[in-house]
Parts: structure tokens; sequence; C-alpha cells
């Protein structure tokens, strides 16, 4: 049984403003099943609906935010809960932190800017287990810290004190005090240095294989999730185009966003020419017909422009929706 | 070579900054004794990558005139910058060297037309005396960027997409017919897949146009793909600068080794390396104020003399290192 | 504007308060002009009469219709809120967006000014220079002294916007398109400034015509003009409310609290209206 599974989600933003009023599909069709302990990688370029995504996984679904249609489970361990229609105060005290925690880019508002790193710890330890025993909550927190390899010092420092990298990762050794079954991480790392990137994810990667949860690592860095994921989505105007396993994904990749994607990415050592793709991701509120991608596709057909393609699941795991698989086949 | 043969030259400039109060502040040296040259004649990509804290901000800022450096002179078309003060030579100024910002959606204000800003370089520079005359120039240089004049006609920032966006900032810094483009971080923002495009846009400038670029940034994968030369800074300081291709294919500074083993690459295959567990080392400030090369604390080759005495530029396979390393190995 | 203001009218229950209040208001200002009776004579109609058909709100003690003195209170004390609010706002235009934009020399001076203009206390200063030149003392001179107190808070407002505006990207985008900063400062920045300067501006109003009250129930004011302090004035002096004459002094407070209600109503719709924020969605950002 998958960890997490999201059906045929749909969720819209809905406004209006003087009169003229907004549906914008930042969601529109997503299916993906999250197994246990294993790197979720989901990538795509701003705007593709994949914060959005995140959100309605987590539970922070408010105005304009609604979700029209799907499903969104969760099976953990001991229980069993519909995100959708879970009560705020359930959410609350029984998932997040214990069973769903959330790693931002930056981080600085996890952590209070006014309070040491340990006052924060405190907090959250305390509203989510019911410590008041003052003494074995520092020893719980300390055994953590060391256990990661962070300075204990850290604890008694505020977080403008802390370099990004640190912040960063005193962020995830919050996320994973209470050994959570899913690490939301949502693009940790795009504000970091290389150098302090690659050392944070690197510890990112050690807590997951030795405590065997889940991560859904979001970026836009498709090297990232080469070096980190073991399997990848690529998102694209608000819905999932390929999902594989990773070295498929970048070896073999079937849909022609990702093949373009791959394509263009930069390496040292190779100064061959890198293509471009015409126009631009769509606007979610206005949306082309059929498949999204088929404005900007170099393979094009007829079909594109009218009809969505559905997902179809290829030999080796890997999911594609793109119409010339249904026609290679034909 | 004088400095008339040169196009641009940045001749030991240093800034430094005051952070604090006037009793226990500290200086911070934002850049450090750096010089380098481009060529008149010869247009090229010069790419200054560094880490956040290396300085390559405030040496895109010093050459592009808005902040006077604490020592050394930027010399350009053999004009120092210091000696620019009336806003005539400043328009002149501007006219042969022009920015590109980071932020596409930052670049032009939110509650103004993207054209506006087209038409008024091209009026306040004399390349047209009314509006009219001007969609002319602004309709030239958007065809350059690969865009057309009725594209952006009308257009608000949020109309249009990132990468389309810093294509129309290419396009209003080329109005005067700049001979130096100063771009920081110009892809940093734009999406993956409109990325290359902007990035294939200098080459094409560089080619085409005559037109030298200063392309700063921490992206190395980009850098190599574009830039012919390139200057790797630590703290304020060249640590090691040459052709692209030497320098990044073997580099020799521990610091660009580190560097370039950090950039993850898109191969899954070779993820073991990348995950392999590296020293973080000290923070931002204690390197700022090491004696000695900024790297040492974190150098796995460090020796005792790192820690005394500033390292000197040594040249040594066709490019320039600041390493004790490579003593005594200097080509002539 | 057309389009904005029918917009506004349609999708904004303040708004139509707003307007419905206001008109009220300014009807009553416009018809001072058609009055039948001068506001400077006493005694040409029975005095304490109550609300009538003749004498909608009644006739006060000093033989006036008070409707018809309304019209000219009413009249009055917008003239003195809106001039007071035009000539500060204009200050502070000018001290914010310039100290702001030049930075530097310019600024220390400006804002040196701007902080002792702050720290002046202006309720005693007024009651001086009202006790000094009472009697000479013309509504549109109170106004100017009113407005030359009533902007050093703002051009700090506009100050502190405008210099967050300039270290923005898109003020170095204008610099380098060869921009000269009296453009940048008009075309840039003041769209920025605008809502700040309108939510002042009713401010200011409110301000000045509450402070137009104070001075003159103390009466240190023009006595024999009408406004609506001048109204509380004379109800005061005639034990109004003691008499049982209640409707010559329920005739202003009503009036000031309609005119007041109305304004800020005005204000806070409009304001998120043109919040560029607010606007960048209208646009579809």
């Amino acid at each position: 049984m998958a960890l997490l599974s999201v059906q045929n989600l749909r969720a819209y933003y809905r406004t209006e403003v003087y009169g003229i009023s907004r549906i914008v599909r930042a969601v529109d069709g997503v299916s993906l099943e999250l197994q246990r302990n294993e790197i979720y990688g989901l990538a795509g370029e701003s705007s593709c609906g994949k914060t959005t995504l995140i959100k309605v996984i987590s539970g922070t679904i408010k105005p304009p935010l609604r979700v029209e249609e799907g499903k969104v489970h969760y099976q953990f361990g001991s229980f069993e809960i519909d995100m959708l229609h879970i009560s705020p105060e359930d959410l609350r005290r029984n998932v997040r932190w214990k069973e769903i925690s959330y790693i931002m880019q930056g981080s600085m508002s996890v952590l209070n800017p006014v309070r040491r790193v340990i006052t924060t710890f405190y907090d959250i330890v305390t509203t989510h287990q019911g410590y008041t025993d003052r003494k074995a909550f520092l020893g719980q927190v300390r055994a953590h810290i060391s256990k990661l390899g962070l300075p204990p010092d850290v604890l008694n420092l505020y977080p403008h004190q802390l370099s990004g990298g640190m912040r960063q990762r005193v962020a995830i050794a919050l996320a994973t005090i209470f050994q959570p079954s899913l690490i939301i991480a949502d693009e940790p790392t795009t504000a970091l240095d290389v150098v302090v990137q690659r050392g944070v994810l690197q510890m990112l990667k050690e807590i997951q294989a030795e405590s065997n949860n889940t991560v859904l690592l979001v970026t836009h860095d498709l090297a990232v999730h080469a070096n980190v994921a073991d399997r990848v989505a690529i998102m694209y105007a608000g819905r999932i185009v390929e999902e594989a396993p990773t070295s498929l994904i970048f070896n073999a990749p079937r849909h022609p966003y990702t093949q373009h994607l791959i394509r263009s990415l930069p390496m040292i050592g190779d100064r061959s020419s890198r293509a471009s793709l015409p126009g631009a991701p769509p606007n979610l509120a206005n949306p082309p017909g059929g498949c999204r991608f088929h404005p900007r596709c170099p393979h094009v057909m007829d079909i594109c422009r009218v009809e969505v393609p559905e997902m179809m699941t290829l030999p080796g795991n890997q999911r594609v929706a793109c119409h010339l698989l249904a026609e290679g086949r034909r | 070579m004088s400095t008339y043969d040169k196009l641009l030259d940045v001749q030991r400039v240093t800034a430094v900054f005051h952070i604090g109060s006037i009793i226990g502040g500290t200086r911070l040296v934002a850049v450090n004794d750096v010089s380098f040259s481009l060529d008149r004649t010869r247009p090229e990509i010069f790419t200054l990558a560094g880490e956040s804290g290396s300085g390559k901000t405030t040496l895109a800022r010093l050459l592009l005139h808005d902040l006077e450096p604490t020592s050394g002179a930027v010399i350009f078309e053999g004009r120092d910058l210091a000696t620019i003060k009336s806003r005539k030579d400043t328009l002149e100024f501007m006219k042969k060297v022009q920015p590109v910002f980071q932020n596409p959606f930052e670049t032009f204000s939110p509650l103004r037309r993207v054209e506006d800003y087209l038409y008024d370089t091209a009026i306040n520079f004399g390349r047209a005396k009314n509006r009219r005359m001007a969609s002319v120039v602004v309709d030239e240089a958007l065809h350059l960027v690969g865009l057309s004049l009725e594209e952006v006609t009308r257009r608000y920032p949020h109309e249009l997409s990132g990468g389309q966006l810093q294509r129309v900032s290419v396009a209003r810094a080329l109005i005067p017919q700049p001979r130096l483009l100063l771009a920081d971080e110009p892809v940093s923002m734009v999406d993956a897949s409109l990325r290359m495009a902007i990035v294939n846009l200098f080459r094409k400038l560089r080619d085409e146009q005559q037109v030298s670029v200063i392309y700063i940034t921490h992206d190395l994968a980009t850098a190599y793909y574009i830039s012919d030369r390139i200057a790797i800074m630590l703290r304020g300081l060249v640590v090691e600068s040459g052709p692209v291709n030497e320098v990044l294919d073997r580099p020799l500074h521990p610091y660009t080794q580190v560097l370039k083993e950090s950039v993850p690459e898109p191969v899954p295959e070779q993820r073991a390396q990348w995950i392999r567990p590296i020293d973080l080392g000290t923070t931002e400030v204690k390197e700022y104020a090491r004696i000695g090369c900024k790297f040492a604390g974190r150098c796995p080759r460090v020796m005792d003399i790192c820690r005394q005495t500033n390292p000197p530029d040594i040249h040594v396979e066709g490019r320039i290192v600041k390493c004790y390393l490579y003593q005594g190995q200097e080509s002539s | 504007m057309w389009k904005v203001t029918r917009d506004l009218f349609k999708y904004d229950g303040r708004f139509r308060i707003a307007t419905v209040f206001l008109l009220a208001v300014l009807i009553l200002a416009i018809l001072s002009a058609v009055s039948p009776y001068d506001p400077g004579k006493t005694f040409k109609v029975p005095q304490d009469l109550p609300p009538s058909w003749g004498h909608p709100f009644g006739t006060s003690s000093r033989g006036q219709d008070v409707f018809w003195w309304m019209t000219f209170a009413v009249r009055n004390s917008l003239f003195l809120g809106l001039v007071t609010a035009a000539v500060s706002r204009l200050i502070a235009i000018f001290v914010g967006l310039t100290a702001g934009y030049r930075g530097g020399l310019v600024d220390r001076v400006l804002m040196s000014i701007n902080d002792s203009f702050v720290v002046m206390p202006v309720l005693p200063i007024l009651i001086l220079l009202s006790f000094l030149l009472r009697g000479q003392l013309s509504l549109l001179m109170l106004a100017f002294i009113m407005g030359l107190f009533g902007w050093p808070w703002d051009a700090r407002l506009i100050r502190a916007q405008v210099l967050s505006l300039k270290e923005r990207a898109f003020t170095r985008t204008a610099v380098y398109s060869g921009t000269g900063s009296l453009k940048i400062t008009l075309d840039e920045h003041l769209p920025f400034v605008l809502p700040v300067v309108f939510a002042t501006t009713v401010n200011n109003m409110l301000w000045s015509i509450g402070m137009e009250v104070t001075l003159s129930v103390l009466g240190l004011s023009n006595v024999t003009l009408a406004t609506i302090g001048t109204t509380i004035f004379w109800a005061n002096q005639h034990q109004a409310l003691v008499a049982g004459v209640w409707w010559w002094l329920a005739a202003p407070v009503i009036i000031a609290i309609i005119l007041f209600l109305g304004l800020y109503l005005l204000f806070s719709s409009v304001n998120e209206y043109i919040d560029p924020r607010t606007r960048l969605r209208l646009i579809g950002g």
C-alpha cells in the first residue's frame, strides 16, 4: 500500500475582483503515488502548479484555492487519513510534524527570528508531544542534533547568526525530530551556493536512508534530481507529463517536453549547441485545449490539439502522457 | 598592450565597505585587488563566477560606475570612470555600457508598459527624435533578440513570460548600440525551457553585433557553455582566471576544484561521487578576515605558508592562479 | 474614470454608502447658493422652533433657520478641509519624493525641517495664532496655516516608500535608459505613492475639519463665520441643550458624522482599488 495516493486531483484558484472572475487551473488532473522509503522528485518550471500540488498534499488549502475534484489519501503506519476531509484540529495535532513535515526555501518562516533555535524546538516538541520535562526534552533534541552531525551550539544561536546552509540543516533537523513518514522539501536548496547545496542534500539523503521514510523533493533543478531522487515526475501546466525512475527519465525520456528539458541542460565539458523551445509555458487562467504542451511541441499532431492524452504506463514503471505513444502502438 | 587597445581595463580595483557603527564596525573588502581587461577589437564573453559573497555583484557595480572603487581604477575605452561626473558624460558612458539585471520581473515596473522603457531608451540616447521614429529602432532591437514590436506592444510585465521579459531587457540594453553588456545572473530566474534561448542570445550578440559581454554567474555549466574566458572569485579575490575550457576542464586552484565538483551533473550514473560527504568549513565572516589564502580553512591541500601570507598571482598553464601549490612552476 | 466609478459603485458596498453620504453633504453645501437668508443676519425667523416643514432643522435661539445656516457651515468646513489637504499634500509629495530620491544632503536638510515640524505642538500654536489674529483670521488663512502643519508625517511616509522603490531594479533600468531623475520620480515612483497620497488626503481633511471644530468650540476662530465648529459654539453659548433646543446641536453633529463616515468609507474603498496589488490583480497579474 502506497504512503500517499493522489487521484485525479483538480485544484483551482477562483478569484473575483470588481466583477472580473478568473479561474486558474493550477492543478488539473494529477494522479500519483508515493511509496514508502523513496525520494520522489517533482520537477517543473515556475507556475506549473507544483506549489499548489504541495499545498493540497500537505493540507494547507485556503481560499481562493479550492479542490474541485479528486482524492488525497494517506496510509500511515497505524492510521489513514483523507486529506481533503480531515479536521484542522486533527491535522494539527496528529499529522503535522509527526507524520508530514515541511522544509521550505530559506526556512526563515519556520524559525522565529527573535528566539533562539532551541526555543523553536521546544515549541514544536511541547505542542506535539506534551512534554513538560525540560531535561528529557533537551536530551532528545541534543541526541537528534548530534546524530545529524550538527554542532550542538547551534541550538543557542538566533536564526540570523546561522549561515544559509546551516539554517537549512537546522530546518531539516526540526522537520525530522518526530521521524515523520513524509518529508516535503520544497526547493530546499534553491537559494544556496553549490557547495552548501551539496552538503544539505547529502544530509537529507542520509536521514532518508537511515529512517526509511519518504521524501517529496520539489525543485526545478533537474541536475539535483539526477543526483538525489529515486523517481522523478515532470509537471507541465498543471499536469504530470512523465514520471519514471531517475535513470530512465534522464536516459530515455519519452515525452517531448522532458526530452527537451534533458537535452537543453548545459554541462561542464560539453560546448555543443543547446536548442531552446519556442513559446512559453501557458497562462493557467487560459490554458490551451488538448495536450497543454501542443503549441510548443515539435511533434504536434491534430489529436494533440483536441484531446487530453491519457497517462500510459510503459515497461520499467515509466508513465507518460503523450499521444505519440498511442500512435506508435497502433 | 597600451590602455588604448583595450575596451575595458580593470586595474587593481578594491572596494571596501564599513559594516556596523563607526566604533566597533568591521571592514569588509568586497572586491580585493582585481585586475583584468577586455580587448577592443575582438569581442568576447568574459565570465565572473563565484558564490554569494564572492564580490562579483560589487565588481559589477564598479564596472557600471554605480560605485567608486576605494583604490585602483576602471578604465573604459581609455577613460577612467572616476572622471565621469557630468550628466552628459554619464549618458555617453551608458551609451557604451549597458546592464542586464537578474530578475526579469523586477527589471520593469509592474505598473508601466514594457515598451515605454524601450522608447525612453531610444529617445534619451539620441537614436530617435520622437516616439514614432523610435518605433523603427525599437523594433530592430527586438528583432535582434527574437521578438517583434507587435509582441510587446501595450503589454505589462506580468503579461510576458520570464524568458520574453529577459529578452526585452536585453533588447533595451542593445538600443544605444553598446560595446559592452554587463549581465548579472541573467538566466537564474528564467525557466529551464526558456533559459538556453537567452544564453544563446549572448553568443549571437558577440558574433554578429560585436558586443562584448561580462557574464556574472554562480552557474559554471552555462559559463562553460558560452564564455571565452572565466575568472573564479572567492571572498573578493580572483583566485583563478583564464580560458574557460582550461580553467573548468582542469581546474588548478583547490577552490575551483571543489566548486566544479559540487556542481550537480544531470547524469544519475555519476551520483555516487557527488553524494560523497564534503567539509563545509568555516563561516563567511571568518573567511573575509582571514590572513593568507581565504580558502586555507577548507583546503584539502593546505600548507603552512597558506595561513601566513596571501598567495601571489602565478602564471601557469595558460592561466593565473592564486595558490602556493604552483609556485616554481611558472610559465614565462 | 467613469468605468472605475461604475465598477466601484457596482461591486463595493462601502463605495455606495460613501457616495450617498457625500452627495448629501455636497448638495447641502451647494444649496447655500440659493439660501433665502444671509448667515450674517440674526433674528430673521422666530426663535427656538422645533423641526417642521417650514424649517426642516428647526430654528436657533439667534433667530436663524438652522437648515440654511448649515448649508453655509458645511460649505465653509468642506472648503477648509479641501484647501488644507491640497496645500499639505503638495508639500508632502514634493518633500517626500525629493528627499527620498535625491538622498544625501538634500534628504538630511529636508528631513530635519520635516522633523522640526513633527515635534511642534500644533494645537497650542494654532490657539496662539488664532488668539493673536482673532477677527482677522479668514478661513483661507486658517486653511493655509493648517496646511503648513499637516504634511510632515505624510512626507516621511512618502519618503520611506520612495527609498524602497529606489532600490528596486526597475529604477536602475530607468536610470540606464537615460531617464532623468524628475521623470523617474514621476513615471516610476509616483504611481506607487499615489495610494498613500490619497489615503492621507482624506485623513488630512478629517483632521483639519476636526481641528477647526476644536478651535471654534474654544471660541478662538472667527465665530461670525458659519462653520460646523461655530454652529456648535453658538449652540453652546445659548445653552441649547439646557434650553431644550437640541436640534441646534444635533444638526452639526449628525452632519459631521455623515461627512466623516462618508470620507472614511470613500477612503477605504478607493484605497483598496488603487492599491498597486489590486491594480495588478485587475489587469490580470
